[in-house]
């Protein structure tokens, strides 16, 4: 065989490699969860009660925790991400200033979450919990309001260097035809730069929800593990509680029998297939609007 | 001395160290069409994008000397009241995207949060689209995006844009230079009936354009004014050397 060919062989396969591990680790996944599948069905979702002792799994806590946890950290990281990316790619595209801030804002997302953890721990709990004293909540401390801050610090990079490039990529004739009809620089941005770049900030936002809903380690760490349902909404968000990817991650060494683990594994399952889905959606609209 | 609607005495303009326009001084009278034409890099664009304050908002541009409107001082004025003014047209047509054909026509009043009422909005638009000669084009389309008309009818649009502000001047910056041959003969007819309520400043990079449409012409080297003077007299007898080697075509 020509080496051209065995070369473009190895690239193939190497590239193949990857397709096949993450079929595999779906496949794993399905099969894995099919003891509690089997034993458990579809009521396992909105299963309210999470008692391994007496052999009952319900994932509604979790869901919950999950879509509580993402949700606030989201809308807590929307006003920075935007601005970041409004600052960085209109008002400060260029110079030192611009690219220390870029790099900084991207070194956010690779600081190992274990230290996102041990931050949280011992800068910001006790400063959460001597706030939950003051407005009448038991002062835990960790819980899932902890969690969603540390979590909005994680996911800010992402919709804010992305947003950063895309606003960079605003056609400078629109603007110009903006300005030149009086409009002032305010109003360039809310009426040119933020319609044109809607979708691809969106996207961005994407990225970032499944950033949230997956994150593991930061949020095992503070969010108090508790698998009971809250009884008040303020309990809820001030007090404790377990998302998806924290419940695995600390009950994965204690899963003693069979349908236990394979009910944990489920719900990695779940929480695989809904990034996955938000994740390609996001792609989805990224590749649509670039091509335009 | 007022029939000069725009004037520059000394005026120059910097990006950066480039020292784009030199010492330029001119008076534009009303209600004429002025072709500002030279070679690439000879700054006829610069002084364009100076009259509207444009100039200023790329990082490092600097100005120096006097530029008025009528009896007042443009770089004194508030620039967003010196744009309302002085409209412009670009090279590319530029219709904002995510707006109809009817928002965009309005576009500069809806941009600065203007409220003015629906019926004098539909008069606005009905108004600056026929004065752009394409009123009877879209007037059944008028809430479909303007990004769907040809690359002519969309320049059409960004001039009635320019018109709906009811400016004083209208600045046009190589208007033509993106468009068909039929488009361009189109766009050019129109000037003519412009004239009788604006004053147009067009740049062109095409020397037969500035000899069909323009009353006067205004010839940049190297940033200098190097003459202005009407186009007739400029297209046959002009008096500097530069002109006379830039009409007949030794350099470009």
């Amino acid at each position: 065989m020509k080496w051209e060919t065995v070369f473009k062989r190895v690239l193939w396969i190497m590239s193949a490699i990857l397709l096949v591990l993450v079929i595999g680790i779906l496949v794993t996944l399905i099969v894995q969860s099919m003891p509690s599948i089997k034993s458990l069905g579809i009521k396992f979702l909105w299963g309210k009660i999470w008692d391994p002792v007496n052999n009952i799994y319900g994932a509604y806590p979790f869901l919950i925790g999950t879509i509580l946890t993402s949700f606030t950290a989201l809308i807590i990281s929307i006003p920075f991400s935007y601005a970041i990316a409004i600052y960085l790619g209109e008002y400060n595209p260029k110079g030192w200033l611009s690219n220390l801030l870029k790099n900084t804002i991207e070194l956010i997302a690779a600081v190992p979450s274990v230290i996102y953890g041990f931050w949280g721990l011992s800068v910001l709990v006790p400063v959460i919990r001597s706030f939950e004293a003051k407005i009448g909540v038991a002062p835990y401390g960790v819980g899932v309001f902890t969690s969603s801050l540390v979590l909005a610090v994680m996911i800010i990079p992402y919709a804010a260097s992305l947003g950063t490039s895309l606003i960079r990529m605003v056609p400078s004739p629109l603007k110009e035809g903006a300005y030149a009809l009086g409009a002032t620089r305010f109003e360039v941005i809310r009426s040119v730069i933020l319609p044109y770049t809607r979708s691809g900030l969106f996207a961005g936002i994407l990225l970032s929800l499944g950033r949230a809903l997956g994150e593991t380690m930061a949020v095992a760490m503070l969010i108090g593990n508790t698998s009971a349902i809250a009884h008040s909404i303020k309990d809820a968000f001030f007090g404790p509680g377990n998302t998806m990817a924290s419940v695995i991650a600390n009950e994965f060494t204690e899963a003693d029998h069979t349908v236990y683990l394979s009910a944990l594994i489920e719900l990695g399952l779940v929480l695989f297939v809904v990034t996955v889905i938000i994740n390609l959606i996001g792609k989805k609209i990224i590749t649509k609007y670039t091509n335009n | 001395m007022e029939h000069s609607v725009i004037s520059a005495s000394n005026f120059n303009a910097w990006f950066g160290d480039n020292h784009a326009v030199k010492d330029v001084s001119i008076k534009i009278e009303k209600n004429q069409v002025i072709a500002v034409m030279g070679p690439s890099g000879c700054g006829k664009t610069t002084f364009l994008r100076c009259i509207n304050r444009m100039h200023e908002l790329v990082p490092g541009a600097r100005t120096e000397g006097m530029l008025k409107l009528y009896a007042d001082d443009i770089y004194t004025m508030n620039p967003i009241y010196v744009r309302y003014k002085i409209g412009m047209v670009f090279q590319r047509p530029n219709p904002f995207p995510n707006l109809s054909i009817y928002d965009n026509v309005v576009a500069g009043y809806k941009l600065n949060g203007l409220k003015i009422p629906k019926v004098e909005m539909d008069h606005i638009v009905e108004k600056s689209l026929t004065s752009a000669a394409l009123w009877n084009e879209v007037k059944d389309s008028l809430h479909k995006k303007g990004t769907f008309l040809s690359g002519g009818q969309q320049q059409r649009l960004c001039i009635a844009r320019a018109i709906a502000m009811e400016p004083e001047v209208i600045l046009f910056d190589e208007p033509t230079s993106a468009l068909d041959p039929i488009s361009t003969s189109s766009i050019e007819a129109l000037f003519h009936e412009l004239k009788a309520n604006y004053t147009l400043i067009i740049v062109t990079h095409n020397m037969q354009q500035a000899a069909r449409v323009s009353d006067k012409t205004a010839f940049f080297y190297l940033g200098e004014l190097v003459e202005f003077d009407n186009t007739r007299q400029m297209f046959t007898a002009p008096k500097d050397k530069r002109t006379q080697n830039y009409i007949t075509g030794r350099f470009s």
